[in-house]
């Protein structure tokens, strides 16, 4: 609305301050984009798209960099928290909004959004003195023991469980996301209006029934939204892995081998990167990864979308 | 309103003030290892002289791009740069200060500097040629060791790194199977083992996880109190980090200002001579004469003051003949 028919000069004045700032924001993304795009451009043309995107080798010394490995662990990573963040966070959204006493929903919400408030670097140094040593003593070696016996999932589990590893890192992610899913799910779960739950009660649901039947249906679009946002910080999620992923270029099956991300990887190397066609790969790495979370975000919330059409019809 | 207006010309005068006021700066950035003594010497440096000295520790990558690009005094590298790369840039180079890296074992039953290595042993233990502690040829270093029948945890650095580049450099003089194989670099690509962030994290692994083995900066062995490892010298004898050896290390390694001292300090050929030992280098643009005098000043200054404080934070400072041929080096360069 820059150019309302009302001239009224405060207003304009408020919808240019308005339209700058979002204005603004696209620019800084453009402009991000750009950058990325020129700095990688030595890279790009060296390696091209799909031989940078399948190659696993990343030798600085030798020049030769591919982005497979790292994709690989971003998208391991990421869909590992996934499915430990999700089913927590839910549950969390659940008990506080549907089982939860009253005077017990006030500090489990206030203790959830505290999480949220906690940086990621000091996520990262409890993963390295803290968590990486308890799995690497109990929690790693007794899954070794039990399910990593079991045929197929067993290469799941392989190798010397040093506690720097892809389930490590995983598991640090899943607890890093659990406050935004649950929030949003919460304040999702809240939108349910009070009548079609009473109504469910009054035709003589139980609390399982409500909550399955009419408060997830309901407000699965919120829940969606929660994840969608979860999504795009585990992608870009960096010195709370940086710690305990151990930055090694390589496609692992097991759970248990240190492998690297795109993030993992831009932490690690950009300081010391002294090669032009070393600090370009970087880049081109930053420029997939943008590009990545791009899609991803925008599927997600293509997805959304959808549904809410549906909802409405 | 009258207030607003007050406010902000009380604030431009102190800011007027200030500025009229502005110290001398001198504005440095780069490597991230001699950030610790470079910090300290600037903080004495501005007590006696009134200068002030800022560097910021972004990485020898980021220094060597910002003093190429001019938008610095002075830059920090712990890369020694070709004579050929200097002269395309127009950049001069000295070293400031030098360091030791140090292998530790965390081994049951062995304790610091008992473990006896060669550089073919090291060379082999990192490609993962030998895989347990009781192999037959670190056995035949070690007769009188009890060592275990376990397999070897190697443990790298997973970020970029000076000290990575010193010790790939060593083992890339050492031993020809990892020179073809890896090479030498900040980040190089390991063969086997895991990799932990800075050289904290390598400490940490170490520490924690029983037969392994891992190269930090001699400041971190010592702090952390992990064993090192007694290594086997080019001249034949088995030394033990200190200061003394890695001194030895300096003063028979071939600096020379004729190739703008690009020089590592790997192998050196000296009988008490600590093999893995490197100097952090200081990048000045040719053709600014007068900030480069001032970074002289600085350098010229703790050279002089700033060996005590240099020793205290466990950086090994440099010999007196290698100080001579720098200021000589200054001189021939119209910047003394």
């Amino acid at each position: 609305m820059i150019f309302s028919k009302k001239k009224n000069p405060v207003d304009l004045i408020f919808s240019f301050i308005t339209s700058v700032a979002s204005i603004s924001v696209i620019l800084i993304t453009a402009g991000i984009l750009y950058v990325l795009f020129t700095e990688s451009s030595l890279s790009i043309e060296k390696f091209g798209f799909f031989k940078f995107l399948t190659l696993v080798d990343w030798d600085p010394v030798k020049e030769s960099f591919g982005a497979a490995a790292a994709l690989y662990g971003t998208l391991i990573t990421t869909v590992l928290a996934l499915i430990f963040a999700i089913p927590v966070a839910v549950g969390i959204a659940i008990f506080v909004t549907e089982v939860a006493p009253n005077f017990l929903k006030g500090p489990v919400g206030i203790a959830i959004e505290l999480l949220a408030a906690i940086p990621s670097i000091i996520y990262g140094m409890w993963g390295l003195f803290t968590l990486a040593p308890i799995m690497a003593k109990y929690i790693e070696p007794f899954l070794q023991k039990t399910i990593g016996k079991l045929p197929l999932v067993g290469i799941l589990f392989e190798g010397t469980p040093l506690g720097i590893d892809l389930l490590t890192a995983s598991m640090i992610l899943g607890i890093m996301i659990i406050p935004f899913t649950a929030s949003i799910s919460r304040d999702a779960f809240n939108l349910t209006p009070a009548v079609v739950k009473e109504s469910a009660y009054a035709v003589g649901a139980t609390k399982w029934e409500v909550v399955k039947d009419v408060v997830l249906p309901y407000s699965k679009l919120g829940v969606f939204g929660g994840v969608a946002i979860s999504l795009g910080r585990a992608l870009g999620e960096t010195m709370a892995v940086a710690f305990v992923l151990g930055n090694n270029n390589q496609i692992t099956t097991s759970l248990l081998d240190a492998a690297a991300t795109v993030t993992v990887k831009l932490a690690n190397e950009f300081t010391e990167a002294d090669k032009d066609i070393y600090l370009s790969s970087l880049y081109y790495l930053a420029l997939l990864l943008f590009v990545m979370s791009f899609i991803v975000l925008a599927i997600a919330k293509f997805l959304i979308l959808k549904a809410e059409r549906r909802s409405n019809r | 309103m009258k207030k607003i207006l007050s406010l902000i010309l009380a604030l431009a005068v102190v800011l007027s003030f200030s500025m009229a006021n502005a110290e001398e700066t001198l504005n440095g950035a780069g490597a991230t290892f001699p950030y610790p003594v470079y910090s300290a010497w600037a903080y004495d440096y501005h007590k006696t002289t009134g200068v002030k000295l800022n560097y910021q520790s972004i990485g020898s990558g980021g220094g060597i791009r910002q003093i190429t690009n001019r938008t610095v005094d002075f830059g920090g590298s712990d890369n020694v740069l070709t004579p050929q790369d200097l002269n395309k840039d127009n950049l001069l180079q000295f070293p400031a200060v030098m360091g030791g890296v140090v292998p530790v074992v965390n081994i049951p039953g062995v304790k610091e500097g008992e473990l006896r290595l060669d550089s073919e042993a090291v060379c082999k233990i990192f490609l993962g040629e030998i895989k347990q502690w009781n192999d037959k040829k670190i056995k035949d270093l070690n007769p009188k060791l009890n060592l275990p029948d376990k397999e070897i945890t190697v443990v790298h650095r997973s970020d970029g790194s000076g000290t990575t580049a010193i010790y790939t450099h060593y083992l890339s003089g050492a031993c020809a199977a990892w020179k073809d194989k890896v090479g030498y670099g900040t980040s190089v690509k390991w063969p086997v083992g895991i990799g932990g962030k800075g050289n904290e994290g390598v400490a940490n692994y170490v520490k924690r996880t029983a037969n392994s083995i891992g190269y930090v900066e001699f400041a971190y062995a010592k702090q952390n109190k992990l064993a090192h490892t007694l290594l086997k010298n080019p001249a034949g004898n088995f030394v033990a980090p200190s200061f003394d050896t890695f001194e030895d290390a300096a003063d028979t390694a071939d600096f020379n200002a004729k190739n703008h001292f690009a020089t590592w300090l790997t192998n050196a050929p000296g009988k008490n001579s600590w093999p893995i030992a490197g100097a952090t280098f200081i990048l000045l643009a040719k053709e600014k004469k007068d900030s480069n005098m001032k970074t002289v000043k600085f350098f010229d200054w703790a050279f002089k003051n700033g060996d005590a404080k240099a020793k205290e934070l466990i950086y090994i400072p440099m010999p007196k003949s290698l100080k001579d041929k720098i200021r000589a080096y200054w001189k021939a360069n119209g910047i003394y």
